[in-house]
């Protein structure tokens, strides 16, 4: 709601100010979102099938059991591969440690959930190129990988 | 184009599988469809105003204040803001690419592009406080102590490559103009 105020608000003053500008600019605005709209329809198709076969309480079975390594490479290949919200992600890692999953494995989990995203390729592509976006993807997957083993160091859950 | 053909094509048959699915009450197909319709308005409540926002910073703000912050000279003030600006930026990641995008534009670095892109992903200031609620300060305060001198040393090397080469595929919207 405060967003639409705000671009309500910017919207008015720049067009006070240049109407002609505020207009070229609207232009660029609809055209970026001309060309994301397929992208983005087919990440909508990715993610409405991701939100129902990866549900919060498959991941914390899947996460719930298992050794450390096997859990943290399971960890980052989930959240690679799904799309949630965080107001789903961030209670959904509270139960997991409530059932004493290892920092280090809810550490892979949240970071490659929001570092790597392999549903929002199609968009991403749109707007980086793909080279760009294969880079960015992959140094997201090893950084989460290194944070979550860092993570794991400070709690002691490792050596 | 291909590709294009390839979407449309993914599109119609996924259009056709819901249809399908409401029509013979088939309950995973339903469920999927809601999910589609329910993402799909959360988006509609954000996307719209982000592009406005991200339009009229194109034509407002000016290159040479890009590129003498965030450009390749900027050095450590660049890392700085790219953070900041991903602390405060909200929404999924579909906001933050066309900021990206929008600043490497106007004279960004590739290097403060992948920094951007990274808070944005990583340090979200509401999501963190929500985040510590839920799983506690002390891990939120580790992955922030860890994350962010890793995103900087990623973003500085792969970066880096990138702007040697003057790598500038980041507009498939060059058309526009």
């Amino acid at each position: 709601m405060y967003l639409f105020i705000i671009t309500g608000i910017a919207l008015l003053i720049s067009f006070i100010f240049n109407p002609k500008k505020t207009l070229q600019g609207l232009k660029k605005a609809w055209n970026k979102f001309k060309n994301m709209i397929i992208p983005l329809t087919i990440v909508l198709v990715l993610v409405s099938f991701a939100l129902h076969f990866m549900t919060p309480e498959m991941i914390e079975k899947y996460l719930s059991k298992g050794n450390q390594v096997i859990g943290v490479i399971l960890a980052s290949i989930l959240g690679s591969v799904t799309m949630m919200p965080g107001f789903i992600a961030f209670p959904l890692s509270g139960i997991l440690k409530d059932n004493n999953v290892s920092y280090m494995i809810i550490s892979a989990f949240t970071t490659t959930l929001m570092m790597v995203g392999v549903l929002t390729f199609p968009v991403e592509q749109n707007f980086l190129g793909t080279k760009v976006s294969i880079i960015r993807n992959t140094a997201g997957f090893i950084m989460a990988l290194i944070v979550a083993l860092i993570t794991g160091l400070v709690f002691g859950e490792i050596l | 184009m291909k590709k294009k053909f390839f979407y449309f094509a993914a599109i119609f048959i996924y259009l056709v599988f819901i249809s399908i699915s409401f029509v013979i009450d088939f309950e995973p197909g339903k469920n999927i469809g809601l999910n589609f319709t329910e993402y799909a308005i959360s988006l509609v409540k954000i996307v719209p105003c982000a592009f406005i926002l991200v339009g009229l910073f194109e034509v407002w703000v000016k290159r040479e204040v890009v590129e003498k912050n965030l450009g390749k000279e900027s050095g450590i003030v660049g890392y700085f803001w790219a953070i900041l600006l991903g602390g405060v930026t909200i929404g999924p990641m579909i906001v933050a690419l066309p900021v990206a995008q929008a600043l490497h534009k106007k004279g960004a670095s590739m290097r403060v592009i992948f920094t951007y892109l990274g808070a944005s992903a990583t340090c979200r200031i509401p999501m963190t406080i929500f985040e510590a609620t839920c799983v506690g300060i002390k891990f939120t305060i580790v992955r922030y102590a860890a994350s962010i001198p890793l995103l900087i040393i990623f973003a500085a090397i792969y970066g880096r490559v990138l702007d040697n080469r003057n790598y500038s595929r980041l507009d498939n919207t060059a058309q526009e103009n």
